[in-house]
């Protein structure tokens, strides 16, 4: 079975700062880790090819030292990692970002299964995993919870939904994205660390993984953010006094006056 | 301070620290409360290499030496001293099979203690055998191809839970210690069987057990070294560990500190917050100076015997004996800093000073390691005339 796991670096979170001048994020002098819900996605994946047999892949977007969260990977157990880093492949919407993934996947076909984190927890927009299978045209299931079923050609998993569990089976190949239900992410071993610092961690570029430049980073983003700022909250409350009928009264007659009926 | 360690020094105490503060710090409290020997130990320490780490690489270990090996248990210790009893007691159970043990059984015993698949445990002390360890009366009686071993061993660290027993038992009775020896037994054979567990003022996540030999037989090939060697590997066995409960003492304290500045900062009376009265600010200072002493002093020695170093008795016993009761009076002072809420068992130093108590006492008592250092001055002193 040979698994592909995407994962993205992000800043460690007790860290994040915000420069209140640029209204920027400060990466200056931040640790870099796994997204921590690739981190399930990851152990999924290790955890099969324990049970299973078979290759994890790790693949990452990012500048070059997100190379470090490719490291973490193989010492907690995948067996290759490729990473995606150019110029051209920088200021990427999450379509832009598909993208770029999705030609990555294309060059390390064949392959049974994707898994994704179900989010990122700097952008949290959880758009990466399914752009990426409907670029594939492959099927996929988001939150998954727990793989009940795993052979080739074909998957059963448990998702979540808001206040039930659902179950599905998938074809394969296809892509599922993980929550944290799933298991629990391991330590790495001194051995695997070792490992890590020796691996050979190939770079890509749009033409490796032959995309247009057209279609990645900045220039293939739809999206553009005009402004990111700390929101300026002004509250204000009212006390209104007296006994409950007059409280009743002067709230109903303000809320009229407001407009609400 | 910075102590230069190498690359892979780090990457040991980074992991140690993690294994610690994420998987053991949250069990800890629970542990000691329900006096439990964690059923976690080979995902803790196997699944991470690190119980490897103080093992040549030829039976599966990381080869590194006294001072990785201290550098694990110091990390350990400072979320559960009790924990880092039972991963260093692993380490003094295949010593005497690392120092003395043949080819065979370097291959078979320590390879899987390197995986954390066995544990190990070592046995010495006995009912009238404590700090006068030569008074042993266990003994093993030869017959053809075997030996028999008879005696009961007390307090020993893993016992029950250990598959892999090295014991000092004697061949030759007449002799007292010299008629000494070293045996491996492994859990399930005939003979051998375990007495109660003891019930501890701390480290009770640690398993502390009788040992007992009934007419227990074991083949000749058993015998670690030869016959008449027991003692001497007892004793270099030692040598070589007491560092280890120095890094555990030191890992003691420096939980026991960072838990008192914790609580210093954000405890508030008289309108402040406690550190900012200079009779508590003068004790953490004075906790964190014992601390890096003892720490450099457990350092040096490991580097001394890793370097190759022929005679290190007398350091090993002063880094035990200093570190030992550096952890005893900064547990104490961290007690007292928390005040009544110190004593509370919903707050975790009163637990560090019940810990703290057994460093001073096993793996000889400081009287003991004084007894030690005192011979070799008096030794270096004659020897120079």
């Amino acid at each position: 079975m040979k698994v592909i796991v995407l994962i993205k670096q992000v800043p460690e979170t007790t860290e994040v700062r915000i420069n209140p001048e640029t209204n920027t994020l400060v990466r200056e002098g931040v640790k870099g880790i796994i997204n921590p819900f690739d981190t399930y996605a990851l152990e999924e994946g290790v955890r099969i090819k324990e049970r299973l047999g078979g290759t994890v892949v790790v693949v990452s977007m990012g500048p070059p030292q997100a190379r470090e969260a490719l490291q973490d990977a193989i010492a907690l157990g995948a067996d290759e990692a490729v990473l995606l880093s150019d110029r051209a492949f920088a200021g990427a919407d999450t379509l832009a970002t598909s993208r770029a993934l999705a030609a990555a996947v294309r060059k390390l076909e064949p392959y049974d299964l994707i898994i994704c984190g179900k989010q990122a927890i700097d952008g949290d927009t959880a758009q990466v995993g399914p752009e990426v299978a409907e670029l594939l045209d492959i099927p996929h299931v988001t939150y998954v919870r727990r793989i009940r079923e795993l052979e080739p050609g074909r998957v059963v998993v448990e998702r979540m939904v808001e206040g039930a569990v659902e179950t599905v089976e998938m074809s394969l190949p296809g892509l599922i994205t993980v929550v944290k239900d799933i298991n629990q992410p391991r330590i790495p071993s001194l051995k695997g660390i070792m490992k890590a610092r020796r691996a050979a961690i190939p770079v890509w570029t749009p033409a490796d993984v032959g995309i247009s430049e057209e279609l990645v980073g900045l220039r293939g983003s739809p999206t553009v953010v005009e402004k990111v700022f700390v929101p300026q909250v002004e509250r204000r409350g009212e006390i209104l006094e007296g006994s409950p009928r007059e409280v009743a009264e002067a709230l109903l007659s303000r809320l009229e006056a407001l407009g609400v009926r | 301070m910075e102590y230069f360690f190498t690359e892979e020094q780090k990457m040991i105490k980074d992991l140690a620290r993690r294994v610690a503060r994420e998987r053991i710090l949250p069990v800890a409290a629970e542990l000691d409360e329900r006096e439990e020997f964690p059923a976690q130990m080979r995902e803790w320490f196997g699944e991470t290499d690190l119980m490897g780490v103080g093992i040549p690489e030829e039976y599966g270990g990381l080869g590194g030496g006294v001072l990785e090996t201290c550098l694990a248990v110091e990390e350990i210790s400072w979320a559960c001293p009790g924990v880092a009893t039972a991963y260093a007691a692993n380490w003094l159970g295949i010593m005497p099979i690392l120092l003395a043990g043949s080819e065979e059984q370097k291959q078979k015993y320590v390879r899987p203690v390197a995986r954390g698949e066995k544990l190990a445990a070592f046995c010495l002390t006995e009912a009238e055998a404590g700090s006068d360890a030569g008074a042993i009366r266990t003994t093993a009686r030869r017959e053809g191809d075997f030996y028999v071993l008879d005696g009961t061993k007390q307090w020993i660290t893993n016992g029950g839970e250990a598959d892999i027993y090295t014991v000092i038992a004697l061949t030759a009775p007449e002799k007292g210690p010299r008629g000494a020896s070293c045996f491996v037994v492994e859990k399930g054979t005939p003979g051998l069987s375990f007495g109660r567990k003891e019930k501890k003022m701390g480290i009770r996540a640690s398993a502390t057990r009788e040992v007992v030999f009934t007419g227990c037989r074991i083949p000749a090939s058993q015998l670690v070294g030869r016959e008449g060697q027991g003692f001497a590997i007892a004793m270099r066995t030692l040598d070589r560990a007491r560092p280890g409960v120095g890094a555990q003492a030191v890992g003691l304290a420096q939980g026991a500190l960072d838990r008192a500045l914790a609580y210093a900062r954000q405890r508030v009376q008289f309108g402040k917050p406690i550190i900012s009265f200079q009779a508590i600010a003068h004790m953490l200072a004075d906790m964190a100076t014992q601390i890096e002493a003892a720490r450099a002093l457990v350092y040096a020695t490991a580097r001394t015997i890793d370097a190759g170093a022929k005679d290190f008795a007398k350091e090993s016993a002063m880094a035990k004996l200093f570190a030992s009761d550096v952890a005893m009076r900064v547990a104490i002072d961290a007690v007292q800093i928390f005040g009544g809420y110190g004593y509370m068992r919903d707050y975790p130093v009163e637990k560090l000073m019940r810990d703290a108590k057994i460093t001073q006492i096993y793996e000889g008592t400081n009287q003991i390691q004084r007894n030690v250092i005192a011979q070799e001055l008096l030794r270096e002193s004659a020897r120079k005339g």
